[in-house]
């Protein structure tokens, strides 16, 4: 066996044994990359230098018996939407194609803490506008499953990273389902944290009131174990949560003997492929199996989350982009006639169709005359779907779903906006209620691509969330991998 | 047809918080370019505000000092807007709860209490500034994120003379609790005017403009009246004036219609969804209002309660804190008010007039202004002497009685010495004495003159006085 083939679990128990070195685990991902990355083009930036000089370096505190962080020698991908100091972080746009940032993200100050090796930054859709990752100034990336289907989006990139065994662990970053669909797409696991856990400080905005870090893993256990170092408190994130932070770990590996499962009825008249609805259903049955309660259920709000969610986080971003203005840092066009042609022709070259398409949807939803029919609506829209959410948590403890309605699609196959935005639907009103979700991979559709399922909790339920998810991953037993 | 103003006002003023409203640069005037700056202010990808809680503690506190309701919840919006000054390209500010409301200030024009309302006070993010250079642009944010509060009033104001005094009332309050320098010459203290006018006989509004780049008091004044008189034309001619918005052209001292690109905004406002709203709870509020310390107009009746100062003197005291705290510590020291006021009213701000410098900048001690007063008391020296000695210590910051020993400005008390000199001068005159002694008393003076003029004006004038008579007399 190949090291990079290792779980986060497995390769620190080795490490820990001193029978593997960071260094040979740095290299076999690396290796691994090396073979891949022509296929899959999961990466926009390779830090195969320092990877190596970072793992040697935590090789040698280990040895010399110094004290070491929890994550100590574990190589890592960073979705290119996280600010890595000194590492250029683009979030796939030709508008930062340059820009190298002075400063670390929370959760980049939290992983160097614990000693991990940063191996590489991840494709994504530019600014994390998009399902597939085929919207990256940088190029597609392709699902390690199935050359010819895309990984998912907008963290494609750190799923199919993770897919192909190119690292150990990465981040991902989830608006409206950016960890978890593309998690569902490769057959890996994805968290979207509640709202307020993990902080956004140096996570390029997208659409700030919905965006979250989130790990993506090869079991339910590594996502936990990374919770536990990635989530607190950051005085610079006013939006984070201030409360005890739980052992994410904790109870996980309990037995779900009379936990209260609900299927939301909605998500199950919403049009499916046939194998995403098989797969669905033998997954219920395995949570009965286990003991657990599994009623039908209804969220009257569903069919609103999808619309709420675009008038939102458009909104969202066609303010948070503005700053990019080829003033300060990244694109600027070569040549212009004054200030007005330089914004004009920077943001036109500097964006792609998609964040454009969002930026004028944003505009124009905010604008004066349309605010309280769009924005404002939305806004109230969203309340209401909370409180759908919140009101089955009084019933539930976890609601169980799909993670998209059809296996990945072909590269290109989505011809309209729409039709892409539809891929999204099963992960959106989680992002807009401000809830916990994890994909965790459920089994093959005919075509042997992964299918995965959601679990849904309530807002800082993880717990809960895990054990669940951990539960069911023992007993479905999902191994298969990718023929790269 | 005689008509009348109605002017409301938009004034901007920075607060002298030691940090910015985002993040923890230096809040600081005058440091080199882009120096008072970091990741967060300069809006690069990822960064994130984190409300300066001093700003809402000192936004309060004008809140409370011009009569503000201060509800418990406010929040802070982004309007939008581009402009290379803005580095997020949205100003966080605040839209729809504003961190006060509903305030009243009272000021007194000719002899005339009235009130004028305050609308709003809200909270904001301060721009950087555009260096402009032949071909290109430069933009230093130290600005950038400068806390700034906006205070907007109800269209109360008739007359640039109440515009006046009611920017002198807010400065002065602004001053005393502490928020602000208001220092107009550094764009601390900035300032918008609406204006319309309507025939004296009407009662519905005139149409308004917006006049901006107003930089100092009397550009504030000039163009009150400009665009008046441009409004009364434009209604005369039986035409109708136009809401635009209007650049003031100081050098010109003429108002311009702004270009459509600078003005026709839709600011887009929407909750800031990267921050938290401001819950302020009753005793947080209380807090504050009782860390308030005496306003202005309470001080002003102290001074005319408690030291038997004229309406007129304590107003001027009260206009500034500097003016006030100096009195005050002048009057601890030497207990005389009506001649504490008096030198600081004629003398002292007759020379930071003439020396063009701020009631904040008074270069003479309280210590010393009491020590020139006890000598004048004493009759150490005249009173012309003094005025003498007081600009030397305005100007040299030495105190008076250096002064008075350097330069052998005491009084000459010695009657024997004197009367020498009264009797040689009145020898020396004898037309003049003529003159007196056949019932010309004016020719008594000349003597007076005469002697204090020998003397370098240090002679005791009283003894002069009775000594010339008492010669002439014979």
């Amino acid at each position: 066996m190949k090291l990079n083939e290792l779980n986060l679990t497995q390769a620190l128990t080795l490490l820990d044994k001193k029978e593997i070195t960071s260094a040979e685990l740095t290299e076999d991902c690396l290796k691994k990359i090396e073979m891949a990355e022509p296929k899959i083009h999961a990466l926009v930036t390779i830090a195969g230098e320092n990877a190596m000089e970072q793992a040697k370096a935590v090789d040698k505190k280990r040895a010399a018996g110094k004290k070491i962080g929890r994550l100590a020698g574990i190589p890592g991908i960073i979705k290119d939407g996280i600010c890595t100091r000194d590492v250029r972080s683009t979030a796939s746009s030709k508008m930062l194609y340059n820009y190298v940032p002075v400063y670390d993200a929370h959760v980049i100050e939290k992983l160097k803490a614990e000693d991990y090796v940063l191996v590489a930054k991840a494709n994504m859709d530019e600014f994390a506008m998009g399902s597939s990752t085929e919207n990256s100034h940088f190029g597609v990336t392709r699902n390690p499953w199935d050359m010819e289907r895309v990984p998912g989006g907008s963290s494609g990139g750190s799923a199919a990273a993770v897919a192909a065994d190119e690292t150990i662990f990465a981040l991902g970053s989830d608006t409206g389902g950016s960890v978890r669909q593309p998690a569902g797409f490769c057959g890996v696991v994805g968290v979207k944290p509640t709202y307020g856990t993990v902080s956004r400080y140096g996570l390029m905005a997208f659409a700030s009131s919905l965006d979250q870090i989130g790990p993506l893993t090869k079991t339910v256990e590594d996502s936990a174990f990374l919770m536990n170092v990635i989530s607190g408190r950051d005085e610079r994130d006013s939006t984070s949560a201030i409360m005890r932070y739980p052992d994410y770990e904790k109870d996980m590996r309990k037995d779900i003997k009379g936990m209260k499962v609900g299927v939301p009825k909605e998500y199950m008249e919403q049009e499916m492929s046939n194998d995403v609805r098989r797969v669905f259903e033998d997954s219920v049955k395995l949570f009965k199996d286990m003991g657990a309660t599994v009623e039908t259920t209804s969220l009257p709000t569903f069919d609103y989350a999808l619309s709420a969610y675009y008038i939102i986080s458009s909104a969202e971003v066609s303010s948070n982009l503005a700053r990019f203005d080829g003033i300060r840092y990244g694109y600027r066009t070569k040549e212009y006639a004054d200030l007005k042609e330089m914004y004009k022709k920077t943001r036109s070259e500097g964006f792609g169709d998609e964040v454009k398409r969002r930026i004028m949807l944003g505009n124009y939803v905010l604008s004066s005359g349309y605010y309280d029919a769009y924005y404002l609506k939305a806004l109230k829209v969203r309340t209401l779907i909370k409180n759908d959410f919140e009101e089955q948590f009084k019933k539930f403890d976890i609601l169980l779903s799909p993670v998209t309605p059809t296996p990945a699609f072909k590269i290109g196959e989505k011809s309209t906006p729409m039709e892409m935005y539809v891929s999204d639907l099963f992960t959106v009103p989680v992002n807009i209620a401000g809830m916990s979700a994890i994909s965790v991979p459920a089994g093959l559709s005919a075509d042997g691509l992964p299918l995965g399922i959601q679990v849904i909790t309530n807002a800082f339920w993880e717990n809960t969330m895990f054990r669940a998810a951990y539960n069911f991953e023992q007993s479905a037993g999902f191994a298969a991998k990718p023929a790269l | 047809m005689k008509y009348e103003k109605v002017i409301g006002l938009e004034v901007h003023a920075e607060l002298s918080t030691e940090t910015k409203i985002f993040c923890s640069c230096k809040n600081e005037f005058g440091s080199d370019q882009n120096t008072n700056v970091c990741p967060v202010c300069l809006s690069m990808p990822g960064m994130l505000p984190v409300l300066n809680r001093k700003v809402v503690e000192y936004g309060v506190r004008a809140g409370i000092a011009l009569g503000c309701d201060i509800p418990n919840f406010s929040k802070m919006d982004r309007k939008n807007y581009t402009y290379p000054d803005l580095s997020k390209s949205y100003q966080i500010s605040q839209f729809e709860f504003p961190l006060c409301k509903r305030g009243c200030v009272e000021i007194d024009v000719d002899g005339q209490t009235r009130k004028i309302g305050i609308t709003r006070i809200h909270i904001e993010e301060d721009a950087g500034k555009l260096l402009h250079q032949s071909g290109y642009s430069r933009v230093d944010y130290n600005r950038g994120g400068v806390p700034l509060i906006e205070i907007v009033t109800e269209p109360d104001l008739r007359s640039a003379e109440e515009v006046k005094v009611f920017l002198e009332s807010i400065k002065a309050n602004l001053e005393f609790i502490g928020v602000s320098d208001c220092k107009m010459q550094e764009g601390s203290l900035r300032c918008d005017v609406n204006i319309s006018v309507r025939p004296e006989s009407q009662k519905e509004f005139g149409t308004r403009a917006e006049l901006k780049n107003l930089n100092s008091f009397s550009a504030i004044f000039r163009a009150i009246d400009y665009e008046s008189n441009r409004q009364i034309d434009v209604l005369e001619s039986g035409e109708k004036v136009m809401q635009e918005t209007r650049r003031w052209d100081d050098t010109q001292g003429k108002s311009y219609p702004m270009r459509d690109k600078e003005e026709a905004h839709d600011y887009r406002y929407f909750p800031d969804p990267d921050l938290v709203p401001i819950y302020l709870e009753d005793n947080e509020i209380q807090d504050i209002r009782d860390s308030m310390p005496e306003l202005p107009a309470a001080k002003k009746q102290r001074y005319i309660g408690e030291f038997s100062l004229s309406d007129y003197d304590a107003s001027i005291l009260t206009n500034s804190k500097f003016t006030a705290e100096y009195f005050e510590q002048c009057v601890l020291q030497y207990p005389n008010p009506k001649a504490v006021c008096n030198y600081i009213m004629v003398d002292l701000l007759k020379m930071l007039n003439e020396s063009g410098m701020e009631a904040s900048q008074i270069p003479v001690p309280a210590g010393d202004l009491c020590g020139l007063l006890k000598l004048l008391e004493d009759g150490v020296v005249n009173s012309s002497v003094g005025k003498q000695v007081f600009e030397e210590m305005f100007k040299t910051g030495k105190p008076p009685e250096q002064i008075v020993e350097e330069k052998g400005l005491k009084q000459i008390d010695d009657t024997d010495a004197i009367h020498e000199l009264v009797l040689r001068i009145i020898r020396d005159n004898p037309k003049p004495a003529a003159d007196y002694r056949s019932g010309n008393a004016k020719a008594m003076t000349f003597f007076v003159g005469q002697v204090m003029k020998a003397t370098n004006g240090k002679a005791n004038p009283k003894t002069v006085n009775e000594l010339v008579k008492k010669e002439l007399d014979g």
